[in-house]
């Protein structure tokens, strides 16, 4: 069983909007529809969007901590979404475990997106039908792309490589390994809908620097962690001898 | 949550209509009504669960594709209401017709009886099945609908039977009186049971991060969003306080009180009108956990 997802670092991310600018892009474009918006240039700009970024300020000032927070679907494992939609139109794919909607059987009454914790579907206001991040399923099987590009917008557009994809359930991908050995966790995992999306914490950041590092272990002279000559005057080890 | 006013008269309109049904067919049961009585008992429950259904429609984006929403009732109490809605409907068009012809109708009144109750079960538990809107994941939610929609049937059927049948009105008055009195304890003890309740999500758990103060500066959109506008009621904590305190009198202490005055025609009006607030109150009171996300512009 596959269980594609994201693995977001937030000790890594810079809250540049990359992936949600990239994510608007591809996914307004694709053979699904645009997606909505409204006012963009307006007072009061609205549109439906996959993926946000979200800024939290961590501490109380001025020991405070900035965590930008990117928000999509997390394709649970267990979707509370998918059993309570009425049509058929949520499911979860068997063969990767996206959770996608189908916009053609989607009445538009928005009970998954009660059903969903997290707030990740949004519904697309001229189409009428509930929408979410699909993880560009209209990009990652495309065998007419490089197969480095075969991945989720985001993904490509992260300046920092925040974002891992990857098959969660195959212990040695980079998604598990990340997981696995960098604390990754999900979010609110008192609902238990196992959220197959994981995010790895913010971690501190210091250099810890041993003397033998400040020597280059490769000097031909050896001048590097040479002590400066003491002076003729300075008394030696034995009392006797000096330099 | 926000409140829709078309699911707020789905839920009052068809509420009413079961109990109206409910009503009638106690009074079949017990032998005391005219076939001519019972008829237009049943024209007016399909009225209220018809009038009911088209403001449903009102709720969808997509009004025309509504006929796949019955397909998944093995997992979707919606898809089951969607079931149980015609299948009542049905079952009481056939009954009125029943006594009409003077065919014999006790079947299809346990039929519909039963149909009536399932259809409550269902509404109810589309709310009451989201583990995490804690305020509607109770029995209570069930109970409530039952009971609420009961009241109002009872009380509606005894106005009618004080304009055609005076004999019936008066037990159906008491009986309404009853149904009242019971959802007014059912309520109050969700009230009570909401009051108490403590968010198992927190900030913490919804980004990950166990300081015990984190502030939202950005999420992620200048203005509003779908977000933002689904599942915040959008109104001040007063006015909530307020709708709490209009809906425990007009829904409960004036009907009763109006019953006992034997004025069951006015007493219909302001229950309905009252559980119209309950029912808003029962979304706007729903905090759901995705709020958490959505709490600061920018």
């Amino acid at each position: 069983m596959t269980q594609l997802a994201l693995v977001i670092d937030l000790n890594v991310c810079v809250g540049c909007h990359a992936c949600v600018t990239s994510c608007k892009q591809w996914n307004t474009s694709g053979a699904a529809g645009y997606l909505s918006d409204d006012n963009p240039y307006g007072a009061d700009p609205t549109g439906t969007f996959f993926n946000r970024v979200q800024t939290f300020e961590v501490g109380e000032f001025p020991n405070t901590e900035t965590v930008h927070f990117p928000k999509s679907c997390l394709h649970c494992e267990d979707p509370p979404c998918v059993p309570v939609c009425p049509t058929g139109a949520s499911y979860k794919r068997a063969e990767d475990g996206i959770v996608l909607v189908d916009y053609d059987k989607c009445i538009g009454c928005k009970y998954c997106s009660w059903a969903c914790p997290y707030g990740a579907r949004e519904i697309d206001e001229h189409q009428k039908v509930m929408k979410k991040c699909t993880l560009c399923v209209d990009r990652i099987y495309d065998p007419q792309l490089p197969e480095s590009e075969r991945k989720p917008a985001c993904v490509l557009a992260c300046p920092t490589s925040a974002r891992i994809f990857g098959d969660i359930h195959d212990p040695e991908s980079q998604a598990s390994k990340a997981i696995r050995e960098q604390g990754g966790y999900a979010l609110m995992p008192e609902w238990g809908t196992q959220p197959a999306n994981h995010y790895l914490p913010r971690r501190r950041t210091e250099i810890r620097i041993h003397p033998d590092e400040l020597e280059r272990h490769d000097n031909p002279l050896k001048v590097d962690g040479l002590l400066p000559r003491p002076s003729s005057k300075d008394p030696a080890l034995d009392d006797v001898t000096s330099w | 949550m926000r409140p829709a006013l078309s699911v707020i008269l789905l839920t009052t309109l068809i509420g009413a209509g079961q109990g109206l049904f409910l009503a009638l067919a106690a009074v079949e049961a017990l032998g005391e009504a005219s076939p001519g009585f019972l008829v237009f008992g049943a024209v007016m429950v399909l009225a209220l669960l018809g009038a009911g259904l088209a403001a449903s429609f009102f709720h969808l984006g997509h009004p025309e594709r509504a006929w796949r929403s019955a397909a998944m009732w093995r997992t979707s109490w919606l898809s089951r209401e969607v079931i149980a809605l015609p299948a009542f409907m049905a079952a009481a068009f056939a009954w009125g017709a029943a006594h009409w012809l003077g065919w014999p109708t006790l079947a299809l009144a346990g039929a519909g009886a039963v149909l009536a109750v399932a259809l409550f079960v269902c509404t109810a538990m589309i709310y009451a099945c989201l583990r995490f809107l804690q305020e509607w994941h109770s029995a209570l939610t069930v109970v409530n609908y039952l009971v609420l929609g009961c009241a109002s049937g009872f009380t509606l059927a005894s106005a009618y039977a004080a304009w055609t049948g005076p004999g019936l009105a008066r037990p159906l008055a008491a009986a309404a009186l009853g149904w009242t009195l019971l959802g007014l304890a059912t309520r109050g003890a969700s009230l009570a049971r909401n009051a108490r309740l403590k968010a198992r999500s927190s900030l913490q758990s919804a980004i990950g991060v166990k300081h015990p103060r984190i502030a939202q500066k950005s999420q992620g959109a200048i203005a509003g969003s779908f977000n933002t506008r689904e599942f915040f009621h959008g109104s001040k904590p007063g006015v909530l306080r307020s709708v709490k305190w209009i809906f425990l009198l007009g829904a409960f202490v004036l009907p009763a009180a109006l019953l006992l005055a034997g004025l069951p025609t006015p007493a219909f009006i302001v229950q309905f009108a009252g559980l119209m607030f309950e029912r808003w109150f029962f979304f706007a009171q729903a905090n759901h956990p995705q709020n958490l996300y959505y709490q600061a512009v920018s």
